[in-house]
C-alpha cells in the first residue's frame, strides 16, 4: 500500500474516531438523563408522570425505528442549523447523536430498572429525596450495565459511522466504499475492515474491564 | 428450629386434633394471671410514653377493579424504648402494617403518631426528616451492591448531608458495635447474610433514630444467626434505649427478644400483650397455632388414643399449666400426698420465656371424684391453672 494511501487511512480512522467519539459523549450526556427519566417518571416510581412517560417513549421508538441512513438526510437542515453546515465530519456528528440519544437512553433505562427495588425502598425509609436516589443509588448501583451499554453504543455507533460518508462525513467506512469498492482496490478494502474489527475489539476489551471494576455484585 | 432453647417436646404435632381438645371445658384461668385481654389497660399506663401510636389504620390497595384490604382499623400503643412484636402468617398485614409505620405506604385512614408527630400533617421535606429518626432493616437487607460496609453505613448520614469527618466519627463506633470493624472495606457481596445484616443495623443506627423498625429481619438466617441477629438487637434496646417494632412470622423471634406483641390475622390485631401472657395463655386460635411453633404441645394421636381409653374407667385428663412463680412448685407431689390420687405423667416440658419460667404438663389421673374435685379447686387457689380435657367418644 502507498504512503498517500496509508495516510489516506489513518485520516480516515481520525474522522472515524472524532465522530464515534463525539456522538457517544453527547448521547451518553443526553441518553443517561432521558434513561433515568423514562424510568422515574412511570407508573408508581419517584416521580410518576405517565403522560411525558408515555409521549417520550414514543419519541424514543419513532426515532428509534427510522432507518439511519434517513435519519442522515432528514436531520440535514437541522444540521446545518447547528454546526453551520450540512456536510464534512462535524456535520455527520449531529445525526449520528440523534440516532444514539435514544438508544443509551433505552439501554440505560433497562439496566436502571435491573436495580432492586428494595434499595430504593431502604434509601426512601432513610429520607432521601428523589435526587439523591438517583445520584447515590440508582446509577451507583446501575453503573456496570450502564458501562457495558456505552460500549454498545460505541459499537453500533462505528457501524452507523460508515454511512456518513453519504454527507461527506469520511471515517473508514467511507474510505472503504469509495476506494475499496468504488475503485476496486481489495488492499484498501481489506486494511479497513482490519482496522475496524481491531478497533471494536479493543473497544469490547476497555469496555468490559471497565464494567467489571465497578460491578461488585 | 429445633437448637433454639424452646425445644418442641413432640414431632409429630396435633394441632386440629388439639385445638379441638382444649376448646373443652375449662377450669378457667386463676386469678393472679392476667390474661391478655387485660394487657391493653397495662399498655395505657401513665408512666410508660408513648413511641409508636398507630390509629384506626386502614389500607386499601386497588388491585385492578378489586380493592384489597391490607389493614382494617388497626390501633397499637408502643412504649419508648420497648422491643415490640407483631407476629401473623404472611399475608395478615404485619408487612404493610410496618410500611405504614414510616408511611413508605401511607395509610388511607388512620394516624401515625412517632413521638407525637403525626406524619400526615407533614410536608415531604418534613417527612423525609422525619424518617431520619426511623431506622429501618429488611429481610433482603437491602444494601447498595456498589458501596463498601463503611459506605453503606455512611449513606444515611451522606444523605442528611453530615460532613465527612463527621461521617468518619459516627460510623466507626457503629462499625464496632455490630462487630464489623475488621470488614469495614469488604463489599456485600463478600460477606455472610448475618453480616450483612448488621451493616444494616449499623446503617439503621447511623442517624441516631427514635425507632427501628425490622421487617423480617431474620427470616432469610439460619437460626445460629438469627440468634446472634437477635441478641444484638436486644444490646442495641438495652444501650441505646431504642424502641424496637419487629414484624416476623417466627414465635422464637417474639419469644426471645419482645418485650410486648400483638398477634395479626386478615388486616387486624386479634391478641395483643405481654410476651409471657399471649404465650402461657393464647386468647386467638390462630395465636394458639403460633405458640405451638415454639411450645409444642400438641399430643401423638397414639398418646391420646391410649389416654381417652383409660380415662373411660373414671380417671381424668388434665392440662396443668405453671406460670410464673407456681412453676417451681411441687404439684405432682401435691397432687398424689394431698388427694391421693395416682397421676400418670403423659407429657410435660417448662421452659423459660423472657426470663418467667412457664411449663405445662399433661396428666393422666385417677382417685375417687371427690379427691379429684378437690384437687382441682386446691390448685385454682394455688394459681396453677388446670383444665380438664374431655374424652372424645
Amino acid at each position: 500500500m502507498s504512503a498517500e494511501l496509508l495516510k489516506l487511512l489513518l485520516d480516515s480512522f481520525w474522522e472515524t474516531l472524532i465522530m464515534v467519539g463525539a456522538s457517544t459523549g453527547i448521547a451518553a450526556l443526553a441518553g443517561i438523563p432521558l434513561g433515568v427519566f423514562l424510568v422515574i417518571s412511570d407508573r408508581g416510581s419517584l416521580l410518576q408522570n405517565l403522560a411525558l412517560n408515555r409521549s417520550l417513549g414514543a419519541l424514543v421508538n419513532a426515532l428509534r425505528s427510522t432507518p439511519f441512513i434517513i435519519l442522515l438526510v432528514a436531520l440535514i437542515p437541522f444540521t446545518r442549523l447547528i454546526v453551520g453546515t450540512s456536510i464534512g465530519t462535524l456535520a455527520a456528528i449531529v445525526p449520528l447523536s440523534i440516532a444514539a440519544i435514544p438508544f443509551v437512553g433505552r439501554l440505560v433505562e433497562n439496566a436502571l430498572r435491573e436495580v432492586d427495588g428494595g434499595l430504593i425502598e431502604a434509601a426512601q425509609a432513610m429520607g432521601a429525596t428523589p435526587g439523591q436516589i438517583i445520584l447515590k443509588v440508582l446509577i451507583p448501583e446501575a453503573l456496570p450495565s450502564i458501562i457495558a451499554g456505552l460500549t454498545i453504543t460505541i459499537v453500533s455507533l462505528i457501524g452507523y459511522s460508515a454511512m456518513a460518508g453519504a454527507v461527506g462525513g469520511g471515517g473508514l467506512g467511507d474510505l472503504g466504499i469509495r476506494y475499496g469498492y468504488q475503485r476496486f482496490l481489495p488492499d484498501v478494502m481489506a486494511a479497513v475492515v482490519i482496522v475496524l474489527i481491531a478497533l471494536v475489539q479493543v473497544i469490547q476489551f476497555g469496555g468490559d474491564r471497565l464494567a467489571r471494576r465497578f460491578n461488585h455484585r | 428450629m429445633s437448637s433454639l432453647p424452646l425445644t418442641p417436646h413432640y414431632r409429630d404435632a396435633l394441632p386440629a386434633r388439639f385445638g379441638g381438645l382444649a376448646a373443652g371445658s375449662s377450669t378457667g384461668h386463676p386469678d393472679g394471671i392476667p390474661a391478655p385481654a387485660d394487657a391493653h389497660a397495662r399498655l395505657d399506663a401513665p408512666d410508660a410514653r408513648a413511641m409508636v401510636e398507630v390509629r384506626g389504620v386502614v389500607k386499601r390497595f386497588a388491585d385492578g377493579q378489586r380493592h384489597v384490604e391490607a389493614l382494617s382499623g388497626v390501633d397499637l400503643r408502643i412504649n419508648a424504648g420497648e422491643v415490640f412484636g407483631i407476629i401473623g402468617r404472611s399475608g395478615a398485614g404485619k408487612s404493610t402494617l410496618i410500611r405504614c409505620i414510616n408511611f413508605l405506604e401511607r395509610p388511607t385512614e388512620g394516624e401515625i403518631v412517632i413521638d407525637g408527630i403525626d406524619l400526615a400533617t407533614l410536608n415531604p421535606a418534613e417527612l423525609r426528616e422525619q424518617r431520619r429518626h426511623i431506622g429501618m432493616i429488611f429481610q433482603h437487607f437491602n444494601l447498595l451492591s456498589s458501596r463498601t460496609v463503611y459506605d453503606n453505613v455512611a449513606l444515611p448520614l451522606e444523605l442528611a448531608g453530615v460532613p465527612k469527618a463527621e461521617i468518619r466519627k459516627r460510623v466507626e463506633p457503629l462499625l464496632e458495635l455490630v462487630g464489623l470493624a475488621s470488614l469495614r472495606d469488604r463489599y456485600p457481596a463478600q460477606i455472610s447474610g448475618g453480616q450483612k445484616q448488621r451493616v444494616g443495623i449499623a446503617r439503621a443506627l447511623a442517624n441516631e433514630p427514635k425507632v427501628l423498625l425490622s421487617d423480617e429481619a431474620t427470616s432469610a438466617l439460619d437460626p445460629e444467626t438469627t440468634r446472634s441477629i437477635l441478641a444484638l438487637l436486644q444490646e442495641i434496646n438495652r444501650k441505646l434505649g431504642l424502641t424496637i417494632i419487629l414484624i416476623t412470622h417466627q414465635m422464637q423471634v417474639v419469644a426471645e427478644v419482645c418485650d410486648r406483641v400483638a398477634v395479626m390475622e386478615a388486616g387486624r390485631i386479634v391478641e395483643s400483650g405481654e410476651v409471657f401472657d399471649v404465650f402461657t395463655h393464647p386468647q386467638a386460635e390462630i395465636t394458639r397455632t403460633l405458640v405451638q411453633d415454639v411450645v409444642r404441645e400438641a399430643l401423638p394421636e397414639e398418646t391420646v388414643r391410649a389416654a381417652q381409653a383409660k380415662a373411660a374407667d373414671g380417671s381424668r385428663l388434665w392440662r396443668i399449666t405453671l406460670s410464673g412463680d407456681s412453676a417451681g412448685e411441687p404439684v405432682i407431689t401435691e397432687l398424689v400426698r394431698r388427694f391421693n390420687l395416682s397421676i400418670n405423667l403423659l407429657q410435660g416440658h417448662v421452659d423459660e420465656i423472657r426470663g418467667r419460667p412457664f411449663g405445662s404438663l399433661l396428666v393422666l389421673a385417677s382417685g375417687s371424684a371427690h379427691e379429684m374435685d378437690a384437687a382441682v379447686a386446691h390448685l385454682a387457689q394455688r394459681n396453677v391453672s388446670i383444665e380438664e380435657i374431655p374424652h372424645v367418644g
